[in-house]
């Protein structure tokens, strides 16, 4: 029996770690002890509730109030007025930026409101260091359930009739691919998680195994099941610690109460799952060059046929999947697969998590049906853009992906209505930008990454890409020519044609993008020598108006590399040639005499 | 902690479990479940509101019935506390004054469970700038 009179649910995701939420865990542990209360409320650290905008976020139940931006110093008001008195503190409630009324249920917050949280089921609700409490959310009930009653064929079959589709970025059909994997003959299969998740700005695979890393293990097991695997495998990045130290406590936890290991469930199945680390390179996102790095050899693509399902770990079939299709199969199973395709669109079924980042107001993890519009995922879940200014583009598909603009806000968000818009879906990261953005720049950032990240097999893309980059560099520096636009579109071409890997053949697609929908920003750096967004530092320009100048001298003391000169009493003069358009005398002049062109 | 040795034993581990975690499944849906609040400021703890809600808190769960029971503040029946809001599933909120261990005991057998309404109600006879 429990007898705990309240909860307090604490987000102890990486970014609310980050933000203080250990230290509040301590404070509220301190004060609860200090007023007697240890019998009644109960502490929970839990996953990621997705609305990182307004983290740190602690919510108290039954109350069901839902307090954002929590510091350690607001604990003992939370506990005096809320927990003993019944009272809610109304200033750390969110405050609906429209009506401007505070909410205390989170799911009156237009950040919620048009979310479903299938794989993030249990992130933001059960503590994930606690085996019991996901068994309390029917955790491994779809394990024991195939293992007792459905034979591994039936098992993929309902996998399949789902429709779920891989959730790493190509979309393949999941069911099928463990269909190829279980059909291919062998002495040793093997199943593995690929939680390398590389893109910049994105953390969907991350929260799922700080949040919720039962719901994994329980899928790897059913796929070991269906597949004719005993042993499994996560490769994850060295750099998630957090998620890391989650996992292995999972791992122990499953192994103690009989659920991995040998004989599972006295059904004689037998299935065990390690981790592997991975170096974070990018290019082990992909499944060939993933399993070369669990070999112990360089993370480097090889071709496809064979592909994994028929040879893969050591030669053996493998079945390699990501963190969020995982997370989706217990779910699935235990609702079943009508309830599943009933969610999304046509062709793409069920939720899918993104990473909302950039210049939008509620920056965090959401969860949305597939079919939900760019626009509805912009301004009614992420509530526009920050400071009121324009949206220029949102980025799909990472590095990998494209660009889209505000012609393509009603575009329902699906595998394929994404590749039709000239990007794609990618593992989830989703990036907004605003009017100050430089399509350009943003390009050869994406451009940098690719290069940073590529394994260097490939001449297109490891020389490809660089002469890429060179020119777009050039460009932002106002030294680009009009011929260079098309420089660009070919030796994209090339790049993505001949390219082995999904790395080098989509490194491209954000230069071919931005031409495609801002060749208006391309033609501004090459013809006028102007960035339209008034981001390339080379192409501003400092000009002192002769009619506002006082000749105080405070731009000529304060210049750093001497470029500006005049008389005291004088219009002063910069000289373009030696500015370095740091903008200090912009900042200094008291009479608004400098100009930015 | 024992091991699970069949999906019977799985399936008696998460219905032992699931108590614990009830409280947060019951909060997110309030309204599909019975809502208790128990005016807890300081007229209904110096009138024992404590005690009453730890014996609505321990009888509910004892008898498996699904409600969620929250403190609030005052309710403006300081004359009668300890006071109780109860709503029912798809029913308007009945308030009940004087509501000590004996009375907490009717409202579960007679109200609660039978949907019959009991004494001490007290009459809703304001409006607020909600209404």
């Amino acid at each position: 029996m429990s007898d705990y009179k309240m909860h307090l649910l604490i987000c102890s995701g990486t970014g609310c770690k980050a933000s203080e939420s250990e230290d509040i865990i301590n404070s509220f542990t301190s004060l609860i002890d200090e007023f007697g209360l240890e019998d009644e409320v109960q502490i929970v650290r839990t996953g990621c509730f997705g609305f990182c905008e307004k983290g740190p976020i602690v919510k108290v139940l039954p109350d069901n109030t839902f307090y954002v931006r929590v510091s350690p110093g607001d604990t003992e008001e939370i506990l005096k007025e809320h927990i003993v008195k019944g009272r809610t503190v109304q200033r750390l409630l969110y405050t609906d930026p429209v009506t401007n009324e505070n909410i205390s249920d989170s799911k009156g917050i237009e950040f919620y409101k048009k979310q479903i949280r299938i794989a993030l089921r249990n992130c933001g609700f059960i503590n994930p260091e606690n085996i019991e409490e996901y068994i309390a959310r029917d955790g491994y009930m779809a394990l024991g359930k195939c293992l007792a009653e459905f034979t591994p064929e039936e098992t993929i079959q309902e996998i399949k009739e789902s429709g779920l589709r891989g959730r790493g970025g190509g979309g393949f059909p999941t069911g099928l691919k463990w269909e190829i994997t279980r059909k291919s003959e062998a002495d040793q299969k093997y199943v593995v998680c690929n939680a390398d998740e590389g893109d910049p700005g994105a953390f969907m695979d991350r929260s799922i195994l700080e949040g919720d890393p039962h719901s994994v293990l329980e899928a790897m097991a059913i796929c070991g099941y269906c597949i004719g695997a005993d042993k499994g495998l996560v490769y994850i990045r060295a750099e998630y610690p957090l998620a890391i130290e989650r996992l292995k406590t999972a791992i122990k936890q499953a192994r103690e109460y009989g659920l991995l290991g040998n004989d599972i469930m006295g059904t004689r199945f037998n299935f065990d799952i390690e981790l592997r680390y991975g170096a974070g390179a990018f290019v082990c996102g992909e499944e060939t060059a993933l399993i070369h790095s669990m070999e112990g050899l360089r993370g480097e693509p090889t071709f496809k046929p064979p592909f994994p399902s028929v040879s893969g770990y050591m030669g053996k079939p493998t079945n390699v999947n990501n963190v969020e299709t995982f997370a989706n199969i217990p779910v699935i199973l235990n609702k079943g697969a009508n309830w599943f395709n009933k969610i999304g669109t046509e062709k793409s079924k069920g939720t899918k998590v993104f990473a909302l980042a950039g210049k939008i107001n509620n920056v965090g993890l959401i969860e949305v049906p597939m079919g939900t519009t760019l626009r509805e995922v912009i301004y009614d879940i992420g509530g526009g853009i920050k400071n009121g200014k324009e949206f220029k583009s949102v980025q799909t598909g990472g590095p990998s992906g494209g660009c889209l603009t505000k012609d393509f806000l009603d575009t329902p968000i699906d595998y394929d209505n994404l590749i039709a818009a000239g990007s794609m879906m990618g593992s989830g990261g989703m990036i907004v930008m605003d009017e100050d953005d430089c399509m350009v720049s943003i390009a050869r950032f994406y451009l940098e990454f690719t290069l940073e990240e590529s394994c260097g097999k490939c001449t297109p893309c490891r020389v490809g890409n660089k002469r890429l980059h060179e020119i777009l560099d050039k460009i932002t520096k106002g030294k680009g020519e009009v011929e260079d636009i098309e420089r660009l579109r070919v030796l994209s071409s090339v790049i993505k044609d001949a390219s082995l890997c999904g790395l080098g053949q989509s490194s491209p697609n954000p230069v071919l993008s931005t031409i495609a929908n801002f060749e208006n920003e391309y033609l501004a750096h090459v013809n006028d020598g102007k960035c339209p967004a008034g981001q390339c530092k080379a192409l501003l320009k400092y000009e002192i108006a002769e009619d506002l100048c006082t000749g105080c001298t405070l731009c000529f003391r304060n210049c750093p590399v001497g470029a500006i000169t005049g008389e005291r009493r004088q219009p002063h003069f910069i000289d373009q040639s030696i500015c370095i358009k740091c903008g200090v005398c912009f900042e200094k002049c008291k009479f608004d005499a400098i100009t930015l062109t | 902690m024992t091991k699970i040795k069949s999906l019977a034993d799985l399936k008696k581990i998460r219905d032992e479990v699931q108590s614990k975690i009830k409280l947060r499944e019951n909060s997110d849906h309030p309204e599909q479940t019975v809502q208790i609040k128990v005016g807890m400021a300081t007229c209904g703890i110096a009138s024992g509101a404590k005690e009453t809600m730890n014996y609505f808190v321990e009888e509910l769960e004892q008898q498996a019935i699904d409600a969620v029971v929250t403190q609030t503040g005052c309710m403006g029946y300081c004359y009668a506390e300890p006071t109780v809001e109860i709503t029912l599933p798809g029913k308007e909120p009945v308030v009940f004054g004087y509501v000590n261990k004996s009375k907490a005991e009717e409202i579960i057998e007679v109200y609660i469970k039978r949907g019959k309404l009991v004494d001490g109600i007290i009459p809703v006879n304001f409006k607020t700038i909600d209404e």
